[in-house]
């Protein structure tokens, strides 16, 4: 088979070979889902009637759409996490290397650290972080 | 053989789940086929030796942006029929904003293909996988040699941080926060008040 027209060149086989067990354990997850929903599927007793689906008793038929606009607070809850997200990646591959970088890749991480603290206490004492 | 094999497979679901992101009717569909891309893009990643990056794909992308995009297709006050209506009306604008980025990628290909190899690709070459993995590779050259737009980086997280709070951070004034410091402070004389109201005239607070 011709190669593929990638300059990066594939991963050799060792490599991709520590990744069996990410492939298993994704596998036995995709079945044990499967499998519970099936075993529902089939030993469950079911007799449908429109009469289970509609509102018992007193209740009432839903008002509203359950998709409704909601409190902008958890969109900044979310854009928070992701930025200590971010954070958190580029700590990884500096924590791999820290012995080969030496004092300057070091220092660089502390004020890369320091600028982030500083937004943290920002929103810290803004008083993001509380609910009402 | 197998690698070439799961590749144009990945490929061939990435591809697929992105034509149905555009043409999903509902939005949180196309948000779950857009994890799917990611995934996907992020096995490529482990094709390519680049584990770092497909770890990343995993913990950003799904863990927090695809949250995000969530986030903000429930908060949209989404019409299903309004929004099939714009269609024809953007049709044209999209297909002018595609072809641009396609003539883009086809430049940066015919450019790799013409030079070969970009010398600053050059000064800093990818080692080997089996000298230093991809993580290291990135981990030796972005904190020291890339120090610029390493705290670039850092700079661009602080602003957003600083701008999404003070575009959303609203305080209610009538919500009544518990202040700890100002309770355990408190002391009989502050808390507790001795009057002589005259008979008639009552006490003002």
């Amino acid at each position: 088979m011709a190669e593929l027209p990638v300059t990066l060149g594939m991963a050799n086989n060792a490599l991709l070979l520590e990744y069996l067990p990410v492939l298993v354990f994704g596998g036995i997850g995709l079945l044990i889902g499967v499998v519970f929903m099936l075993a529902n599927w089939v030993f469950a007793p079911s007799s449908p009637d429109p009469e289970k689906m509609s509102a018992y008793e007193c209740g009432f038929n839903a008002f509203d759409d359950a998709r409704m606009k909601f409190d902008v607070r958890f969109y900044l809850v979310s854009i928070l996490f992701i930025i200590f997200d971010l954070e958190v990646a580029f700590l990884f591959p500096w924590s791999i290397v820290l012995k080969d970088l030496g004092a300057f890749g070091y220092i660089s991480m502390m004020v890369f650290l320091g600028v982030l603290t500083i937004g943290f206490i920002y929103e810290w004492k803004k008083g993001a972080l509380e609910w009402e | 053989m197998l690698q070439i094999a799961a590749f144009y497979i990945l490929a061939a679901v990435a591809l697929i789940s992105a034509i149905m992101v555009v043409s999903a009717k509902n939005p949180v569909h196309s948000v779950m086929f857009l994890i799917t891309i990611f995934v996907t893009t992020s096995g490529l990643f482990v094709l390519a030796g680049a584990e770092y990056l497909a770890m990343l794909l995993i913990v950003v992308y799904v863990g927090a942006v695809a949250v995000l995009f969530l986030f903000v297709v429930m908060m949209l006050d989404i019409d299903f029929v309004e929004l099939k209506q714009g269609f024809m009306r953007y049709a044209p604008f999209g297909a002018l904003v595609a072809l641009v980025l396609f003539a883009m990628f086809v430049l940066v290909a015919s450019a790799v293909v013409e030079a070969k190899v970009d010398p600053h690709v050059l000064a800093s070459p990818t080692p080997a996988l089996d000298v230093a993995n991809n993580t290291q590779a990135i981990g030796r050259i972005l904190y020291t040699d890339y120090i610029l737009f390493f705290q670039l980086a850092g700079m661009v997280l602080f602003v957003a941080m600083i701008g999404a709070i003070v575009l959303t951070l609203r305080h209610k004034p009538y919500v009544k926060r518990q202040n700890v410091g100002k309770q355990v402070a408190r002391t009989r004389k502050t808390g507790v008040e001795n009057t002589k109201p005259k008979i008639g005239e009552g006490v003002s607070l």
